[in-house]
């Protein structure tokens, strides 16, 4: 069943927390990865690998380059589910 | 010839199946107590055809020590190694070293092997694509040595001797030779493992390696006992911080003992199985004194390799016994993996910090578990109690041989 955005961005949060061991509430849609939550290529390779099998949605390595903020991530894996 | 540079300790850190740290995992040993037990992990129901149910885990689990970031991102491989050298780097008061003049030399014997074997678990259930982007950074052998550089700043180059059950005491030497060349004024040495997955106990029990003594995990480690059956299995980490004395000196750190000398040699005889004269072994140590330009006069304590395998630990006591002649009459042996368990990889780390502490404290660190001496063991060993040695200047030798046909002898000096 597809999730809706709060859910996307709370399961999100969680993948962020467990990654890098931000705080869940630091994880806001507004944040870009590199320049406010400070995640590395590998790091945001993982978290999509594992943001993947969470929502059940693919993420092509192309598109995740344009994920910029956490916004971004959740209004992408939200169209990818419907 | 010119004189070489002396190369001291000043930082000890451990995780072992005795202790969390260094201190606990030494007072443990010298109060003759075992890290042995049964397995009470979950994936030991799925394997209950194992031959083996015990062996030494982690006496403070790396979970209660890590944050969740580090237990994800690094190999419980890494993760042990990186406990102990936190602690090491601490006990030396975080010396102030320029990086380019900072090494680390982190040993392990297999690997990242939970993370190679879950990966490919994740890949069979899952498909390639779930496969995670840190597997390669956390399976490599030299993801440890890598982490440590990382988080000390490390940039005299890091590296990871692969010698099988040696590994841990050859990173020692290896940085030894690179503060005695001038490459590095610190190295972080040392060497971690974390075998206890089900795939490294069926291998090493299909070698009939390993102990089977399953209704008695506590008695299985029993080195030159007569009903001795295998090593036990057991996982950690052991790191120290050398320094040339130099150094050591102008910043005022406090010397636990010197690296005074190492021999290395290789039997060239069989890929598991020790040569059985101990051949090579013996030039280890000979070696190792050559190095350290002491002689066996002046050797006082042994921590020995004995594993408690049938074969091996009679080769080597018969190595010291030649070597030594009449001087073995004042050698204290001790076993100390009759406590801890086989470390593989940090063995000869662990023993060397043992090795380091009987030195400076005066205390040869007992075995355990021997009821029945083997016949033919001639030396002096320190049996279910630990014992004083002299006061004075006195030198110990720590042993370490592997799989593959290495003997690294380690001379350490007190100071």
């Amino acid at each position: 069943m597809a999730a809706n955005e709060n859910e996307i961005l709370e399961g999100l949060a969680q993948i962020v927390n467990e990654e890098t061991g931000l705080d869940t509430s630091e994880v806001t849609s507004e944040k870009s990865f590199t320049d406010d939550l400070d995640i590395d290529s590998l790091s945001m390779m993982t978290i999509v690998t594992l943001a993947e099998e969470k929502f059940d949605v693919r993420i092509p390595d192309d598109e995740v380059q344009n994920l910029a903020t956490v916004g971004d991530a959740v209004s992408y894996i939200a169209k990818a589910q419907a | 010839m010119t004189k070489q540079r002396s190369v001291v300790v000043t930082g000890i850190g451990a995780t072992t199946p005795l202790g969390g740290d260094a201190k606990s995992s030494w007072e443990a040993a010298l109060a003759a107590q075992s890290g042995i037990d049964t397995f009470q992990a979950d994936w030991m129901t799925d394997h209950e055809d194992l031959p083996v149910h015990f062996g030494g885990q982690l006496a403070t689990p790396a979970s209660e020590v890590l944050p969740r970031p580090e237990q994800r991102r690094l190999d419980p491989n890494a993760q042990y190694a990186l406990i102990a050298a936190r602690e090491a780097w601490e006990d030396a008061g975080a010396p102030q070293v320029e990086p380019e003049r900072l090494g680390a030399a982190i040993a392990s014997g297999i690997g990242g092997v939970w993370t190679l074997l879950s990966a490919w678990d994740t890949m069979k259930d899952r498909g390639a694509r779930r496969v995670l982007p840190m597997t390669v950074p956390m399976l490599m052998p030299n993801s440890a040595a890598g982490w440590i550089g990382l988080e000390f700043g490390a940039r005299a180059g890091a590296h990871t001797t692969v010698s099988a059950c040696a590994s841990g005491a050859e990173s020692i030497g290896y940085a030894l030779e690179m503060i005695r060349s001038g490459r590095a004024d610190v190295v972080i040495a040392g060497g971690t493992e974390a075998p206890i997955h089900p795939l490294p106990i069926a291998s090493f029990a299909a070698m009939h390696a390993l102990s089977t003594r399953n209704d008695d995990p506590q008695g299985a480690s029993r080195p030159y006992d007569v009903n001795r059956d295998g090593f036990v299995m057991g996982e950690g980490a052991g790191v120290v911080i050398l320094e040339s004395a130099d150094h050591a000196q102008a910043r005022g750190a406090k010397v636990y003992a010197e690296i005074a000398g190492v021999g290395i040699t290789s039997d060239a005889h069989h890929i598991a199985a020790p040569e059985p004269e101990g051949r090579e072994q013996t030039r280890a140590m000979d070696l190792a004194m050559a190095d350290a330009n002491i002689s066996t006069a002046d050797v006082v304590h042994v921590n020995a390799h004995a594993t408690s395998t049938p074969v091996g630990d009679m080769i080597e006591a018969k190595a010291i016994a030649g070597l030594f002649g009449s001087d073995a009459d004042h050698v204290r042996l001790s076993a100390t993996k009759s406590m801890t368990g086989h470390l593989l990889g940090a063995a000869g780390a662990v023993e060397s910090i043992f090795t380091i502490l009987a030195l400076q404290q005066r205390q040869a660190p007992p075995t355990i578990n021997v009821t029945d001496p083997d016949p033919e063991l001639s030396l002096d060993l320190v049996r279910d109690t630990a014992r004083e040695l002299p006061a004075g200047d006195i030198a110990a030798i720590n042993n370490s041989f592997g799989f593959g046909g290495h003997n690294v002898a380690l001379v350490i000096r007190s100071v």
